[in-house]
């Protein structure tokens, strides 16, 4: 029997069609449910064991409850954050909107943490200031050490309450474009049983996350492969700012796992292969609590002149045991436990081996603050119809160059909640399902049926360990023309060496073999429209930082970069304007300046 | 058709690896690399039960932060704390 004949859709109809089960895809699908539309949510993971569910820290919006407080104060935070790459007019529709997704929160029952007189909690967190940079803001809420978990439960209780319909560990694999452009719908694999469905709906959501997985050493599980971003890049659309990639210092070396910013907070410190405590020279007045990006930057410095620890010489040492033991163990406790399991080392002995981990993902899908996926063309705003992206995998864009700590989490709900009002507002229930245009599903069966026969003699963790280690290399913290003009060039071979991939299960059934190709298949384009970005943007601006263009330049790059990949694997830039204006007139435009803190 | 014990096999080891935390993945997904085949039909169950707990309350049992709960409480389980499966990964070579 040929492969296509053995292959056939069942087919289902909807108004909206949710990719993801995250914070965002959850709060999309709970949006449309409520207003009424027939709504399915596809996920290749149980709800409950989305990413979202390892976001600790919390969840910003201007409620004052620790003292004034303004969505405008936020909203500068925001953009002075993005080092000015935001669209300010989405920027201020995150921050005004923050509040009364929150309350949302809590009337669906999150359970937050409380001040005595019974207000939500909020904590200061990095980056966040009151009176435009003056003060300390107070503006992050949390749910003990589980916001993200607390929220995850909380919303996919909420969405099966209204009747959205769950397709659980099914994986997407393409969408269908009528050929028009207009999104509608999607295909995606039963995991198990192997059916393959074709879901036709008049509004798609992409709400996939992440790509950390591209990257050596991430943070992130091993789920996030970015699906959504691949799939927008195969319907001949474009992704956005993907060269910007937010580093967290003090990644375990080799696992990946995150040892907080609390660590250094209570005094740990990092040395060199020489014992220098080295950040006393890059920072000499916040030494080893710099932000973020210049602890990165300075422990990339430190391995790239030789004076890495280990026997690569390839990593840093935090060091945490000249604290006293039962600090340690009050107010680090998870520290203690990573160090341990991840590291094999005992903190109150030894130091622990870091890196600078990939964290987060500013660039993704282009939209308006609607949800509505921009299509690239002609550099305006046009809409692809029927296709909207939300979360991580979206770039909407409010992280621009770099996203602040507790801003994903709003991002996440805010523009869930827009989907789902956009949703309501162009989603006619009445009207008739669209035509599905003839063939529509067989690019998802000719990807599908290709990577479950590669019959090549290199196996995809091969392939997927030379790309994490190129992104890693050439890509990473440490970046100039030279490191990135290689990079473009390696990451183009391990692109042309997956013609050789082998897969050696042929079966559909929880093939984790083939499902892992696919996700490669995935990551490598996101990986390629990453690295060409990086090398054609010639200026140091938020978490892309050029050793050759320390500088920002405003003049020539303040724009979004657009990144197309074609079924050649070419890869083709392009360039859109950043919103230099705002949603209303009761802010103005915040001018650039200096990033300073 | 194929073996419902190499169906259940296959099931458990796309969701040891497809965790909602990096922790998790490792601990669970490294030990189902190493031990998966030399389970028996009951410890594919017991494997099976451990999860479905939410991830951050089995790491809490995992690292001995909070005591497991009796029914989970098992021979498998104490194996996968020893974490002995984790020695010799490049993250931990000792």
């Amino acid at each position: 029997m040929s492969a296509s004949k053995a292959y056939e859709f069942q087919d289902h109809s909807f108004d909206v069609v949710v990719v993801g089960a995250g914070g965002a895809g959850l709060r999309a699908t709970l949006g449309c449910a409520q207003a009424g539309l027939k709504t399915a949510c596809i996920t290749k993971v149980f709800p409950t064991r989305s990413h979202t569910v390892a976001a600790q820290g919390g969840i910003s919006a201007s409620l004052g409850n620790m003292g004034p407080d303004d969505w405008k104060w936020h909203m500068y935070d925001t953009v002075k954050g993005s080092d000015w790459l935001g669209d300010q007019d989405a920027i201020e529709y995150l921050c005004r909107n923050a509040p009364k997704a929150v309350y949302e929160l809590e009337h669906f029952g999150v359970p937050f943490s409380r001040t005595e007189e019974g207000k939500i909690y909020q904590r200061p967190f990095g980056g966040m200031t009151t009176e435009y940079g003056k003060g300390i803001a107070q503006r992050t809420c949390a749910a003990a050490d589980r916001t993200g978990h607390a929220i995850l439960h909380t919303l996919y209780g909420q969405s099966l309450r209204y009747d959205a319909e769950f397709f659980i560990e099914f994986f997407a694999i393409d969408l269908i474009m009528s050929d028009d452009g207009r999104c509608v719908g999607v295909v995606a694999l039963k995991m198990d049983d192997g059916t393959l469905h074709r879901f036709s709906a008049k509004q798609t959501i992409l709400a996939t996350g992440g790509y950390g997985r591209a990257y050596f050493s991430a943070t992130s599980a091993h789920t996030c492969t970015g699906d959504g971003n691949a799939m927008v890049l195969r319907a001949g659309l474009p992704l956005q700012d993907m060269e910007f990639v937010q580093f967290h210092p003090t990644g375990i070396y080799g696992a990946g796992c995150l040892i907080t910013e609390g660590a250094r907070g209570e005094g740990g410190y990092l040395v060199n292969s020489e014992g220098e405590r080295f950040m006393e020279r890059y920072a000499p007045s916040a030494k080893d609590l710099a932000s973020r990006d210049v602890v990165s930057r300075s422990m990339t410095m430190e391995i790239r002149e030789g004076r890495g620890v280990g026997a690569g010489k390839d990593h840093i040492f935090l060091h945490l045991d000249h604290l006293d033991p039962d600090v340690l163990a009050s107010r680090l406790p998870g520290i203690s436990e990573s160090a341990r399991i991840f590291a094999g080392v005992d903190v109150t002995k030894e130091p622990i081996p870091v890196l600078p981990t990939v964290h987060y993902n500013m660039g993704g899908i282009p939209t308006n603050y609607h949800g509505e996926v921009i299509s690239g063309k002609g550099g305006a705003d046009d809409i692809v119809p029927g296709l909207m992206a939300i979360g991580e995998a979206a770039c909407v864009s409010v992280h621009g160059a770099n996203r602040l700590g507790s801003n994903s989490l709003i991002d996440l709900v805010v523009f869930g909640r827009a989907a789902g009002l956009r949703a309501a507002d162009v989603v006619d229930p009445a009207e008739k399902a669209p035509t599905l245009p003839k063939g529509a599903g067989e690019n998802s069966i000719a990807r599908l049926d290709h990577f479950r026969n590669a019959n090549g003699s290199t196996p995809t963790a091969e392939l997927r360990l030379e790309m994490q280690r190129t992104m890693q290399n050439n890509c990473a913290v440490y970046r100039t023309g030279e490191v990135l003009e290689e990079g473009v060039k390696l990451m183009e071979k391990v692109h042309a060496a997956a013609d050789d991939i082998k897969v050696t299960d042929r079966s559909l059934i929880w093939n984790s073999d083939l499902i892992e190709t696919l996700e490669f298949d995935n990551l490598i384009v996101q990986a390629r429209a990453t690295m060409n970005g990086a090398d054609a943007r010639k200026e140091s601006r938020g978490g892309h930082a050029r050793e050759d263009f320390p500088n920002r330049d405003d003049e020539n790059w303040m724009k979004h970069t657009l990144a197309w990949v074609d079924d050649n694997r070419n890869v083709t830039l392009g360039y859109r304007e950043v919103h230099n204006y705002t949603l209303s007139n009761e802010i103005e435009y915040i001018q650039p300046k200096e990033r300073v803190y | 058709m194929s073996d419902p014990l190499d169906v259940r096999r296959k099931r458990i080891r796309f969701r040891g690896w497809h965790r909602g935390m990096k922790e998790m993945d490792l601990i669970l997904g490294i030990f189902i690399d190493a031990e998966l085949e030399n389970l028996s039909a009951e410890e594919l169950g017991t494997l099976e039960a451990l999860l479905e707990v939410p991830d951050d309350m089995l790491y809490a049992w995992v690292v001995g932060r909070e005591p497991v709960e009796p029914v989970h409480d098992t021979a498998l389980f104490k194996r996968i704390c020893d974490l002995s499966h984790l020695d010799g990964t490049m993250f931990r070579q000792k």
